[in-house]
């Protein structure tokens, strides 16, 4: 494929999507007038439609781009991502879904904070979702460049002002309401896009998966199906293994979404639905990924783009044509639009409800200033979105993803169970468990061969030599013990006899939610 | 008002039980299935028949099993947990 080809049906499928989102946005924007409305939907939407929006939040640039790219170059190590990120899933519902939804209002931190000292908590756990909403943000932007940048022949940097732009619309006028139908809408696009994609390619192997896995063993031999080609370091599979499965249930953008529906009990059944259609979705990566391997090749996708991102694309190009090539472009360009909708609420969130209310005014704010500050921080946001996605150029999205989860897994995971399991967690502890989880994350990413060697541009030989030499790419086996860890050294040096005291208030809100004033 | 107190406790403690147990299996499930990616490459490697290794099938049972620990969580808590909730949310409105 030529980079720069204008493709008509892209184009449409963009405008479409975005003429699309606009008029939700447009709808939403007149019934935006409360802090309720613009973080939590009004608290109105049902388990099936969360389910949908769950979906399409969780499945990013990443789930989509960025596995599939893995797999085709990788073979099996890719469907460890798959995989990895399904089985967050249960522990999600298990443990965290429902007390969220009874104890909080609108942010994760409502419940760390809510027997403990409010300011000192918030600060911490605003700081712990900003950084995951940053690295997170940086695989969306990454992905949008590139796509853009291979569609129309659009400067990288261009298309990374378009996304940030186009995003601060919908988040800005429409808030919650029209994030969670822009969710919806792609979750649905995507789910069909990739069913069509998957089809388009079992066609040619007579709907036999195997004998589509049989053809890439053929073409690249058996180890395809093995592990060891990506991840060749055995510490580094578990790490990033963990960071997988209990970053999930500590990403801000996702856990916001439970408040968005009225009762405990449809958040429950909100993740059924959610789950059903993202292991879906991961299965058809498996064929997604092995196809583009045996039908587009390995070294045509590394030559357009060496993280692999543009492998689903280009798949769709070989069995579709130009005009389906279009069509899921404009599908993969949707999924990231509404993630990183998503993701930019939830940080707009963190710095207003939680940073400015309740530690600048002390909880006193009126909604008309905090709706005000949430939207200031919004664009701030965007901005530096754009900032972050033309610096962190080249690299997998979903790999970058996986930092993030590795982040999330560390900084709020940790907290957010100690706070609702514990009697004897404090405030100090509560602080120290979520800084210490963030800044160890961050210092080892930094450490690692990412940033040191793909992004310093350091040689193997001067990164080993100097002081930031950390050999693991994802931190997480480490930085997950640490945080609990210090949580509980932290609370046990100095208890805090208030704390305990609203343990059975909480013990009793998680079950039974807020009582109904008489 | 304290019997109320009580027969929430217990209810509680049967969730709390049900949800630990199934966090537990799937995080065993999961550990296990990354501790053999990462130090039985062979035995993950081994082909079934052509286009099909162990790693592949261990793999989709993984995501199988997410999806059946889901279905049992939320089946139980929809029709047992959810009644005796409201059962004590009603005795607690009535007492006051």
């Amino acid at each position: 494929m030529q980079t720069g080809e204008t493709n008509v049906v892209a184009i449409a499928g963009f405008s479409l999507f975005i003429g699309l989102s606009l008029v939700i946005t447009w709808f939403a924007a007149r019934r935006t007038r409360s802090t309720e409305h613009f973080y939590a939907a009004g608290r109105s939407i049902t388990a099936f439609q969360n389910g949908l929006a769950l979906a399409g939040d969780y499945m990013s640039a990443a789930s989509f781009l960025g596995i599939a790219g893995l797999v085709a170059t990788s073979g099996f190590d890719g469907l460890i991502y798959s995989i990895g990120f399904l089985v967050g899933w249960p522990v999600v519902v298990c443990l965290i879904a429902e007390p969220l939804r009874n104890l909080g209002k609108f942010t994760f931190t409502d419940v760390v904070a809510f027997r403990l000292r409010q300011a000192p908590v918030r600060v911490a756990a605003a700081t712990g979702s900003l950084a995951v909403v940053a690295f997170y943000l940086i695989a969306q932007m990454v992905g949008a460049g590139n796509l853009i940048t291979l569609l129309f022949g659009l400067r990288y940097e261009t298309a990374v002002v378009i996304v940030g732009v186009v995003m601060l619309a919908y988040v800005l006028f429409g808030g919650m309401i029209a994030t969670t139908w822009v969710q919806i809408v792609k979750a649905v696009l995507l789910l069909t896009g990739a069913f069509l994609l998957a089809m388009l390619v079992l066609l040619k192997f007579s709907f036999n998966p195997l004998a589509l896995f049989a053809e890439a063993t053929r073409q690249y031999g058996e180890g395809v199906l093995a592990p060891g080609r990506f991840i060749s370091n055995s510490v580094d599979g578990i790490s990033l293994g963990l960071a997988l499965m209990f970053g999930t249930a500590g990403l801000p953008h996702i856990l916001m979404r439970f408040y968005t529906v009225p009762d405990a009990r449809t958040a429950r059944v909100s993740v059924a639905y959610a789950t059903a259609a993202i292991g879906t979705f991961y299965l058809l990566t498996f064929i997604l990924g092995f196809g583009a391997m045996v039908l587009v090749g390995q070294d045509p996708i590394r030559k357009i783009d060496a993280g692999g991102n543009m492998a689903a694309p280009l798949l769709a190009q070989a069995v579709g044509g130009q005009a389906f090539l279009g069509f899921i472009s404009a599908v993969a360009f949707a999924t990231i639009l509404a993630v990183v909708a998503g993701l930019t609420l939830a940080g707009a969130a963190a710095l207003s409800h939680d940073i400015y209310v309740h530690v600048f005014r002390h909880g006193r704010a009126s909604e008309k200033e905090e709706l005000r500050v949430a939207r200031g921080a919004t664009i701030g946001l965007a901005l530096l979105a754009i900032v972050l996605g033309i610096a962190f150029k080249g690299q997998n999205v979903a790999y970058m993803v996986g930092l993030a989860f590795a982040i999330a897994a560390s900084a709020n995971f940790p907290a957010l169970v100690m706070s609702m399991f514990w009697k004897g967690f404090t405030t100090r502890g509560a602080q120290a468990s979520i800084l210490i989880g963030t800044a160890s994350t961050l210092v080892l990413i930094y450490m690692s061969a990412t940033i040191q060697m793909d992004v310093l541009k350091h040689t193997k030989e001067q990164w080993e030599a100097g002081w930031a030499y950390f050999p693991y790419r994802n931190p997480g086996l480490f930085t997950i013990p640490l945080s609990f860890i210090t949580g509980i050294v932290v609370s046990l040096l100095a208890p805090e006899p208030a704390a305990q005291e609203g343990f059975a208030r909480l013990e009793h809100q998680i079950h039974v939610g807020e009582e109904e004033p008489v | 008002m304290s019997d109320s107190h009580g027969h929430l406790t217990r209810v509680a403690a049967e969730r709390w039980r049900l949800a630990l147990l199934l966090t537990a299996l799937m995080t065993a499930i999961y550990v296990g299935f990354i501790l053999l990616v990462a130090y039985n490459k062979p035995l993950l490697g081994t082909i079934l028949m052509p286009g099909l290794s162990v790693g592949i099938v261990l793999g989709v049972l993984v995501i199988i099993t997410a999806w059946v620990l889901i279905l049992i969580y939320v089946r139980w808590t929809n029709t047992h947990y959810d009644h005796r909730v409201a059962d004590v949310r009603r005795a607690r409105q009535e007492g006051r």
